[in-house]
């Protein structure tokens, strides 16, 4: 079963539990994926339920060690992408559950060597000005509004653009510490 | 919310210090349950509510809004809140957030109920 484009809620009940396909790329979701980058070795189709982020982060965190990153820069750059889509489905879907988001994960190759990776998370909720999408102040403690920052700091380049129909793309990138990429230290938290 | 969505949490009262030990990952998915636990067991008051996160191997930021969200509550009502036995994963996003200068964060339950 495919998700039905522009139909929210359509299908079975059966089918609406489907959590994630390995669908056909029709003609229209190639145009939306068009950009970058074409070569995605690995797409992903997932709704926007959230049990089903525990599935991504398997995966990114995979593709990531794969790519080359160790296990603590994997981890972040998962938490990077499961804070991405919990803002997809949290304030661009507002909660609705049945909503497709697409991701796409290569490698970045320079000179026959693996740099980094990029991931491109597309989806088809409301289009929002990407310069209005910040974090807040982090000197205001309160609950919430800390998923761009943590994007943003674990992430080398972060895009977020509209798509050209509907719905917004995300662009980020993390290259490899050994290639110039972010190598976030690790402090003791601990009081006493 | 069906039983799927819920989280396993243990608790156990040692001293004045009311430990909460939840299990599995803290995300979207399951903040909201663990969200509803922790109101549950700030609403007695203890002196001292201990988090215990070593059964937590992983948090994203609504887990993390959960526990900032405990903290008001408990700062509210006199109740000092702590956290410990935070894995790699967990303490990651702490440090991400700078949240470390907020929590009390100690190695684990033991002194943290003696804290």
């Amino acid at each position: 079963m495919a998700i039905q484009r522009g139909r929210p809620g359509a299908g079975t009940d059966d089918e609406r539990h489907a959590p994630v396909k390995a669908r056909e790329i029709r003609e229209d979701d190639a145009q939306a994926m068009n950009d970058a980058p074409n070569d995605a070795p690995v797409i992903l189709t997932i709704r926007s339920d959230a049990r089903y982020l525990c599935l991504a982060r398997a995966l990114v965190g995979a593709f990531a060690r794969q790519a080359g990153f160790d296990e603590r820069c994997a981890g972040q750059v998962a938490l990077a992408i499961d804070e991405a889509l919990c803002n997809v489905m949290r304030h661009g879907y507002e909660g609705k559950s049945d909503q497709p988001i697409w991701m796409r994960l290569a490698t970045i190759e320079e000179q026959d060597r693996t740099v980094g990776m990029r991931i491109v998370i597309e989806d088809e909720a409301r289009q929002v000005e990407p310069a209005k999408i910040r974090s807040r102040d982090l000197a205001d403690i309160r609950p919430g509004g800390l998923g761009v920052h943590i994007i943003r700091e674990i992430m080398d380049d972060v895009l977020y653009e509209p798509r050209a129909d509907r719905g917004m793309r995300l662009t980020l990138t993390r290259r490899l510490p050994s290639e110039g990429g972010r190598d976030l230290p690790v402090r003791n938290l601990e009081s006493s | 919310m069906n039983e799927r969505d819920s989280i396993e949490v243990s608790t156990e009262q040692r001293g004045d210090a009311l430990i909460v030990t939840p299990t599995g990952d803290i995300d979207l998915h399951r903040s909201p349950a663990f969200r509803a636990r922790l109101k549950d067991f700030a609403s007695s008051k203890p002196k001292r509510l201990v988090v215990d996160l070593s059964r937590v191997p992983y948090m994203d930021s609504s887990g993390v809004a959960t526990l900032v969200e405990a903290m008001q509550i408990a700062r509210r009502q006199s109740t000092e809140l702590v956290l410990c036995g935070l894995q790699d994963k967990v303490r990651s996003i702490f440090e991400i957030a700078r949240l470390d200068m907020v929590f009390k964060i100690v190695p684990d339950a033991d002194t943290a109920s003696k804290a």
